[in-house]
């Protein structure tokens, strides 16, 4: 059994009370870093805890922080991003519903770091039960005085309000999210300048994951250095990873990172196996914006090693035999399952969430997915494929946010990885409708 | 002074200019521009056809910037390189911008009024293929008027943004922005609430297509058949500086000067714009400049012959 650091109490009775959070040892380190830390101390923690942010890219969480310019003379901001909208991501989800004093306590104790007076919880629409659980726990926390003025009597005070969205999945952008939150139309910035320089309301701002957040309790409980004993390398402490496709044991897990891909996706402690004992076929790692893996790259790296749970060795090989460990959104797909169909989702997916703020993502997420629901109904030509690939292209890397790469990636890997299956869309369109229909023998995948 | 080169001329220019000024200081392969407008604050990095790359970041720290960047965001650091038109990256990026504007934009020139003097008409016949790849049904909105004088044809917006930054900027109450996400967001008055005040005709200006067009001249005549004349008058709310759009003896439209880069020089209020249209109310100074390489400055004003359409109004 792995160590497991944030969901270790989740199924103690009365956990996602304050008198239950207590009894397990919850805002011991708020207690240990408002009495006896500076916030320089807890940066510092954090930074050679080497934790790196849970939200998709993967940027080093301490670095992030010390970013902040602290000498503007202007009010600093921390806002947690709980606007969880990836497909196939739901790992913030379980922790705030399940356990939502740990992310108070995370922030808290980050907010003191960051010297921060008032930090927010920007949340999805979609989880109002959540805000609601988050408001709770809020109240019980002011109650306790672990928020509101003068915290446990160390001179230090603290705001914390939940903001929810309104169903967008672009708020999830950093700066969009701070548009967002000031009222207006949750477009993204233009980058630079950065949120750490101007963002909330143009005064500094950090914005990090719920997951990131609620991993600074341990990091000060225990110590950076313990923190960073878990893991291989830069990839450090423990990940939630949401499982969830044709696997036998879907859900939420919470793994040490440099376990293999293989023991994560076979062993009965995570997924279970493939149901239905078919064969694994390919795998999205991190989410429905990385790039999509056959079975043969996903368990083997070029070297022949096998593929570790970390942010270095599933991107191994760059896009050309990797992927991204991304917010952890683990899909696993069968022998049976359809990756133009997939695809076509992914794709239908961007199209409905670009802002429309700049053309290539506004008009280029809505043409691919009309070549690509040509494709799955049988309306496809042979040119569509390398039109497909022309337009994921010239989406990519030109446009202002994120969501444009992450339009464009699915797309690109789809047709690097999987080109046969879209040819036989486009020369047997009667075919892919077959509830159990069998690949052509040059069609089939390879086997490891 | 940083100095920037750009496609291998090197300028000093002010701290704080950004890509795409510089190169219009030095005048010669400017990137183009749709969204940005040096006078509207914000303006800028929407469209991104002014994307460049830039293949040394400054003096200091000489990496690449790993993607193109949009020229009108990005400030020039010292020892900035540059490459526009010398780089066939940003060549093709840029094709594929000017693809994805036309894939929902209209090709109804013919019927536009703005046909002649827009910049993506010209953007297309620079840098766009003949032809479209893409074979699906564009969007459609029905046309809309914001306010009593303007017509929105929203079919042909690429969303620049820039009517909004107007209606910000030089407006005291916004009533004017954009509903809706993705390919199908569109320009609107806050639940069809007419645009009213002194300012609200620059939008019309400051449109880079033919999605804000001036009911007062609506299919009177093609832009390259009216003649632009430079005039002015005393006017108490704008600085009363226009150009003068005539057709024989008769104002057709009243516009505000443009650049050379297409901007409004001044913005005018929308007295002098829709109700001066005489010769009598305007002290005429001569001939405009029109610097850009549309068809109105071959100076071809007069009309072949009579045209049908032309003849009835004369009636």
């Amino acid at each position: 059994m792995g160590r497991k650091l944030l969901l270790e109490h989740l199924n103690k009775a009365n956990i996602n009370t304050m008198e239950g959070y207590l009894q397990n040892g919850g805002y011991r380190s708020v207690e240990k870093a408002l009495k006896k830390m500076t916030p320089d101390e807890v940066t510092e923690e954090v930074k050679k805890s080497g934790l790196r942010g849970r939200g998709g890219a993967g940027f080093a969480t301490g670095m992030k922080w010390s970013f902040l310019d602290r000498n503007s003379g202007k009010p600093r901001y921390l806002l947690c991003n709980a606007d969880e909208s990836e497909p196939g991501t739901f790992k913030d989800r379980l922790l705030m519903e399940k356990i939502p004093h740990l992310l108070i306590e995370g922030m808290i104790v980050s907010s003191y770091a960051l010297g921060c007076r008032t930090s927010y919880i920007y949340i999805r629409g979609e989880y109002m039960f959540i805000l609601r659980i988050l408001e709770k726990a809020i109240a019980e926390a002011y109650a306790k005085g672990y928020l509101g003025e003068n915290i446990l009597g160390s001179g230090y005070s603290l705001d914390l309000h939940v903001h929810p969205g309104a169903g967008a999945y672009i708020c999830g952008e950093e700066t969009a999210l701070i548009e967002s939150l000031e009222g207006k139309r949750g477009n993204p910035r233009i980058k630079p300048p950065f949120p750490a320089i101007a963002g909330l309301w143009g005064c500094p701002t950090i914005v990090n994951n719920v997951e990131s957040i609620a991993a600074v309790v341990p990091i000060i409980n225990d110590g950076g250095d313990e923190y960073a004993k878990i893991g291989i390398g830069k990839s450090t402490g423990t990940k939630l990873i949401s499982a969830s496709g044709n696997i036998n044991k879907p859900g939420v897990y919470e793994i040490e990172m440099g376990i293999s891909v293989e023991e994560f996706i076979y062993s009965d402690e995570y997924c279970g196996g493939i149901k239905n004992n078919l064969e694994l076929k390919a795998c999205v790692p991190g989410g429905s914006s990385v790039p999509i893996l056959p079975n043969h790259l996903l368990l083997k790296m070029s070297d022949g090693n096998p593929r570790l749970m970390t942010y270095e060795s599933l991107s191994e090989g760059g896009f050309a035999t990797g992927s991204m460990l991304g917010s952890g959104g683990f899909i696993v797909y069968d022998e049976k399952a359809c990756i133009v169909r997939n695809t076509w989702n992914f794709a239908r997916f961007y199209h409905h969430e670009s802002c429309g703020q700049c053309s290539p993502c506004r008009e280029g997420t809505g043409w691919m997915e009309r070549v690509l629901h040509n494709i799955e109904y049988g309306h496809g030509k042979m040119e569509d494929i390398d039109l497909l690939w022309d337009i994921q292209r010239k989406i990519e890397g030109n446009t202002i946010c994120p969501l444009g790469d992450a339009a464009a990636w699915p797309v690109a890997a789809a047709i690097r990885h999987f080109r046969h299956e879209f040819e036989y869309h486009v020369k047997y369109p009667n075919r892919v409708f077959d509830e159990d229909h069998v690949y052509q023998p040059e069609m089939k995948m390879q086997k490891v | 002074m940083p100095k920037v080169t750009i496609d291998d001329i090197t300028i000093d220019v002010p701290a704080g200019t950004t890509i795409l000024e510089a190169a219009r200081m030095i005048g010669e392969n400017v990137p183009p521009a749709m969204c940005y407008y040096s006078k509207l604050k914000g303006s800028g990095g929407k469209c991104r056809v002014c994307l460049v790359k830039v293949t040394k970041g400054s003096e200091k720290d000489p990496r690449p910037m790993p993607k193109l960047v949009a020229s009108c965001r990005t400030a020039v650091m010292d020892g900035m390189e540059v490459k526009n038109v010398t780089s066939p990256e940003v060549i093709e990026a840029r094709k594929g911008v000017v693809e994805f504007l036309l894939v929902n934009h209209p090709l109804d020139c013919p019927v536009c009024d703005q046909a002649g003097e827009c910049h993506l008409q010209d953007l297309s016949y620079e840098h766009g293929a003949a032809k479209s790849r893409y074979e699906f049904k564009r969007r459609t909105f029905e046309t809309r008027d914001i306010g009593d004088k303007i017509k929105l044809h929203m079919n042909r917006c690429i969303l620049c943004y820039r009517c909004t930054q107007v209606a910000d900027q030089l407006t005291d109450q916004r009533v004017h922005g954009v509903l809706g996400r993705g390919e199908v967001s569109e320009i609107s008055t806050y639940i069809e609430t007419a645009i009213d005040n002194e300012f609200s005709g620059n939008m019309i200006d400051v449109c880079p297509v033919g999605a804000l067009t001036d009911k007062t001249f609506r299919f009177k005549s093609r832009v390259w058949f009216t003649k632009p004349v430079y005039a002015h008058r005393n006017c108490t709310k704008c600085t009363g500086k226009v150009t003068l759009w005539y057709q024989g003896e008769e104002v057709l439209r009243v516009t505000s000067r443009k650049d050379q880069w297409g901007e409004s020089e001044a913005f005018i209020c929308n007295e002098c714009r829709y109700d001066k249209k005489a010769t009598s109310d305007w002290k005429i100074e001569g001939p405009a400049h029109v610097d850009r390489h549309s068809v109105i400055s071959q100076n071809h004003y007069e009309l072949p012959f009579e045209l049908p359409v032309t003849q009835k109004k004369l009636q």
